[in-house]
């Protein structure tokens, strides 16, 4: 359990990094908001990570259950709403490449700034 | 009529602020249970003397931008987008009260997406092209850092069980310096300072305000990143300060050395800068770095400077941008060449700006001149390193001095060039409407470097009560 | 057993984001991104999350794809070049991910009841809902009633991204792509042409919507809410609108009823905060609203759950058309 434990974490880390470095690296504009919605994923997996009781079941409490133990209800309420925020500014940022294109006829960066150095 | 709602919204929010003000100088503290639930049940709003200052900048600089913007907004947006606009205006403005009432730390996070989102509109809102491409760097820089301080959150719940603000203070003594805290510690700082345009995280900052409608720019410039200060202030002070150990000194540490170079360099760059907006963008940087520089001091003198600078500049740099909207009617290039000649055409609009810029420099008798006073005495306090911020804040205020003589030189010395007309054929004066709000903004700057008395009190209150919280 | 599946999943992420990082092809990596939704709805579910996979599942693999696609279909596929500056990005992200896994030793036991996070907070929330709220759903009674004031700014979220890409695309196409009015691709016509997907597609339809319903009702009982079920109502609408055609679809739901259903719902949340003012007590405070305090609070979450779905509906139907549209402005 211990090392389960550990390799969520980890593969919350390296899901971040993941999606940090295309947020960074690439050029085209739609794979940065792709690699932004990565990085905003890890971290859903972050908070609800910590929100596991071993031998909990799901936060519901329904009459007739013996002595029963729930996992943390409070992570999964503020990931609900970081994943619409989340959405949101995707949405958002899709609308403006999608002015970018027409304005420029691009979405790549470096064209877009060579296009602005003339 | 989209305008007149916002305006009016606008304006009641101002009053609002007005009287939160007035409650909290005579000794309140303003606390309100949202839901009926307790404090750390339910989510708990919170008005104390910082929250109090900002909210008068933050509402005053909206009013004012929407009463002097009417114009020059109808100008710049078509009619029938203008309601759409107007709506944003008004949730980024809710967006940043609600974060400046805030006692959650995840409610601050809520409210700071939607102050974003809608600053991204405002800002792609103008018809230059290139506010595109600012705005898309803005999104992502933003969105990075809204979600590193989430991450920042995230790891101080995992270790206190709380998100409330104060509860977080009192839980995290048991858990203190262990890894996760200093690293959220990290993580809530860099998010913060991104949206703050600390340096060297600045770089979304001077396309965003050069290429967005004036009267956005002038918004934004009075209050958007000061927002972000006041979450991180009130995050290290009130959470992290007292509970790990040698943390003033860490905040010191790596805080004042970037206030340092974002003052030097903004000044810089501003000093070569020849597009008018951008220069005054770039001042803006080197702005956050003085009210930085006082923060990373840790003295109720140090603080209380910082804080009064974050008004004082908001009445500076808001004037200055309105000015600059103001020119914008006539002209349609903002470059300084083609301003050459302007105070001719336009002798009450300069004359404003150089109002604002005189405040902006420091001047005795401004606004700017107590705030840049109050940080030299707090950084005396400091010894030989004080002697070497004393000697960076007057360095910084000299280049300030040379940039804004570059506006004064093109304006007033130089021959008109007559073909940089605007739209209006031969350049005559700003419309009659706008000028009486510069010119309000303008005085004061004048007004609050004289009767310092209420910037000053808040200010100092706020200081304390944020060191009160360290041990 | 759920270990090892654990970990499978876990891997088949990081696999997922690898491949799509890698690939040049654009609808690749938004194919793929749709899988990592639903991957990682897995996980949330594996780790008692239900209504967060749920809504993962809704918004990231279902919503999230189609606005995705809509904005390929107005740009281009294909990236042209792929990375610059790739080893200082590397070295940066390496510096980060060093500094994130130092703070993964301190922090608890994976799983262990008796965790700071699992304390003060979260025991008064499972305690003390069947007593003030008396729903089975805790998750719905903190997200709706407890911290009510947090979903309100939700909604306004939406409400703004909503007005943002309205604002962002309503206004009059400029630059190097101009198409000719007169000329029109397929993408007015929808599928129409391709029978299964047409008739599956048909037949679907309305039980999404049905289901959308239920999960919006149903939130209270178990897993659910206003914001799956406007995600699911708006995606029915959405699989009309590619089947059908945009037109018929907004024949069917008009701009301005959209526009109702957006500004509709924002305003009921508010109202019914206000109501609590009215009554006589805080703002967001449900139990004036009715007899007594337990019936008040389900009257005020039913309220504000409605409110949710239908902000929600309305502005993700409202992207859709204003990207669907924008080709054909």
């Amino acid at each position: 359990m211990e090392l389960l434990g550990l390799y969520h974490y980890w593969v919350f880390v390296v899901l971040l990094m993941i999606g940090f470095y295309a947020v960074v690296a690439k050029v085209n504009l739609i794979k940065k908001l792709i690699g932004l919605s990565l990085f905003q994923s890890a971290v859903f997996l972050l908070y609800i990570t910590m929100s596991k009781v071993s031998g909990g079941t799901a936060p519901i409490v329904l009459p007739g259950m013996v002595d029963p133990l729930y996992s943390n209800p409070l992570p999964q309420v503020l990931i609900l709403t970081a994943i619409v925020v989340g959405i949101s500014t995707t949405a958002l940022g899709l609308g403006i490449v999608v002015r970018i294109k027409e304005e420029y006829g691009t979405t790549e960066e470096h064209e877009i700034q060579e296009i602005d150095r003339r | 009529m989209a305008w007149a709602a916002a305006t009016a919204a606008s304006a009641a929010s101002f009053a609002i602020a007005v009287q939160l003000t007035a409650g909290v100088l005579g000794g309140q503290e303003y606390r309100y249970a949202l839901g009926g639930w307790p404090a750390p049940y339910g989510i708990e709003l919170l008005v104390d003397s910082f929250s109090a200052l900002l909210l008068l900048i933050a509402t005053g600089a909206s009013t004012l931008a929407l009463l002097a913007g009417k114009a020059s907004l109808e100008g710049e947006i078509e009619l029938r987008r203008q309601p759409l606009f107007y709506s944003a205006w008004l949730l980024a403005l809710a967006g940043f009260a609600g974060i400046l009432v805030a006692a959650d730390a995840f409610n601050i996070f809520v409210f700071m997406e939607i102050s974003s989102l809608s600053s991204y509109v405002l800002v792609a809102g103008g018809p230059d092209r290139r506010a595109l491409p600012a705005v898309f760097k803005y999104l992502l820089m933003g969105t990075i850092g809204a979600t590193f301080y989430l991450i920042g959150v995230g790891l101080v719940y995992m270790m206190t069980g709380t998100l409330n603000l104060a509860d977080m203070e009192l839980r995290i003594h048991e858990v203190a310096d262990q890894k996760p805290i200093l690293v959220a510690a990290g993580f809530i700082t860099v998010g913060l300072a991104l949206k703050a345009a600390l340096f060297p995280l600045h770089v979304w900052l001077p396309n965003a305000y050069t290429y967005a409608p004036h009267a956005v720019s002038a918004f934004f410039a009075a209050c958007a990143t000061k927002v972000a200060l006041y979450v991180l202030l009130r995050f290290d002070f009130v959470v992290f300060q007292q509970n790990l150990t040698g943390h003033d000194q860490q905040f010191a540490a790596y805080l004042m050395p970037l206030a340092v170079l974002a003052i030097l360099f903004g000044s810089a760059v501003a000093l070569f800068e020849s597009n008018l907006k951008r220069l005054l963008a770039y001042s803006s940087v080197a702005q956050i770095g003085y009210i930085l520089l006082g923060a990373s001091l840790v003295t109720i003198g140090g603080l209380s400077a910082s804080l009064l600078h974050m008004f004082n500049h908001a009445l500076a740099k808001g004037a200055l941008f309105l000015a600059v909207m103001a020119i914008a009617m006539r002209y349609s290039r903002l470059d300084l060449q083609h301003l050459a000649g302007a105070a001719k055409r336009m002798p009450w609009t300069l004359s404003a700006l150089v109002v604002a810029g005189l405040s902006l420099i420091g001047v005795p008798g401004t606004a700017g001149f107590i705030s840049k006073w109050y940080l030299v005495t707090a950084a005396l306090d400091e010894g030989a390193l004080g002697i070497a911020l004393v000697a960076v804040i007057v360095v910084g205020s000299l280049m300030a001095v040379v940039y804004i003589w570059r506006i004064v030189e093109a304006a007033w010395f130089e021959p008109a060039d007559d073909s940089a007309t605007g739209p209006a054929g031969t350049i005559r004066e700003a419309p009659v409407a706008m000028l009486a709000i510069v010119w309000l903004a303008a005085l004061a700057n004048i007004y609050f470097g004289l009767a310092t008395d209420l910037p000053r009190e808040l200010a100092t209150r706020a200081a304390i009560s944020l060191l009160g919280h360290l041990p | 057993m759920t270990i090892v599946f654990g970990i499978f999943l876990l891997t088949l992420l990081v696999i997922t984001a690898l491949g799509i990082v890698h690939t040049r092809n654009l609808f690749v990596a938004v194919m793929l991104l749709g899988i990592f939704s639903l991957l990682i709805a897995l996980n949330f579910f594996i780790l008692d999350a239900a209504d967060v996979a749920l809504t993962e599942a809704a918004v990231g693999a279902g919503i999230s794809t189609v606005l995705f696609l809509g904005a390929l279909a107005l740009t281009s596929e294909r990236e042209r070049l792929g990375t610059r500056h790739r080893w200082l990005s590397l070295a940066v992200v390496a510096s980060a991910t060093l500094v994130v896994l130092y703070a993964t030793f301190d922090k608890p036991r994976f799983g262990d009841p008796n965790a700071p996070v699992h304390q003060h907070v979260a025991p008064w929330y499972l305690e003390k809902t069947p007593e003030y709220v008396d729903i089975p759903n805790v998750v719905t009674a903190v997200l709706g009633s407890f911290r009510g004031y947090d979903t309100l700014g939700e909604v306004f979220v939406v409400f703004t991204a909503g007005i943002g890409v309205l604002f962002l695309l309503s206004s009059r196409r400029g630059g190097a792509n101009h198409r000719p009015p007169g000329e029109r691709d397929a993408s007015g016509i929808g599928l129409r042409e391709h029978v299964i997907p047409r008739v599956v597609g048909r037949l679907l339809v309305p039980f999404i919507l049905l289901f959308g319903l239920y999960v919006q009702f149903h939130g209270e009982y178990g897993p659910g809410g206003g914001f799956q079920a406007g995600a699911l109502i708006a995606a029915a609408f959405i699989l009309y609108a590619l089947i059908e055609g945009e037109d018929r679809t907004l024949a069917a739901v008009p701009q301005r009823w959209l526009n109702a259903l957006m500004v509709g719902g924002a305003l009921l949340y508010g109202g019914v905060g206000l109501a609590g003012i009215v009554l006589g007590s805080n703002f967001l405070d449900y139990s004036v609203l009715g007899a007594d305090p337990v019936a008040g609070q389900h009257l005020g979450i039913i309220l504000i759950e409605a409110g949710v779905g239908m902000t929600v509906t309305g502005t993700l139907l409202s992207i859709f058309h204003a990207f669907a549209a924008r080709d054909r402005a």
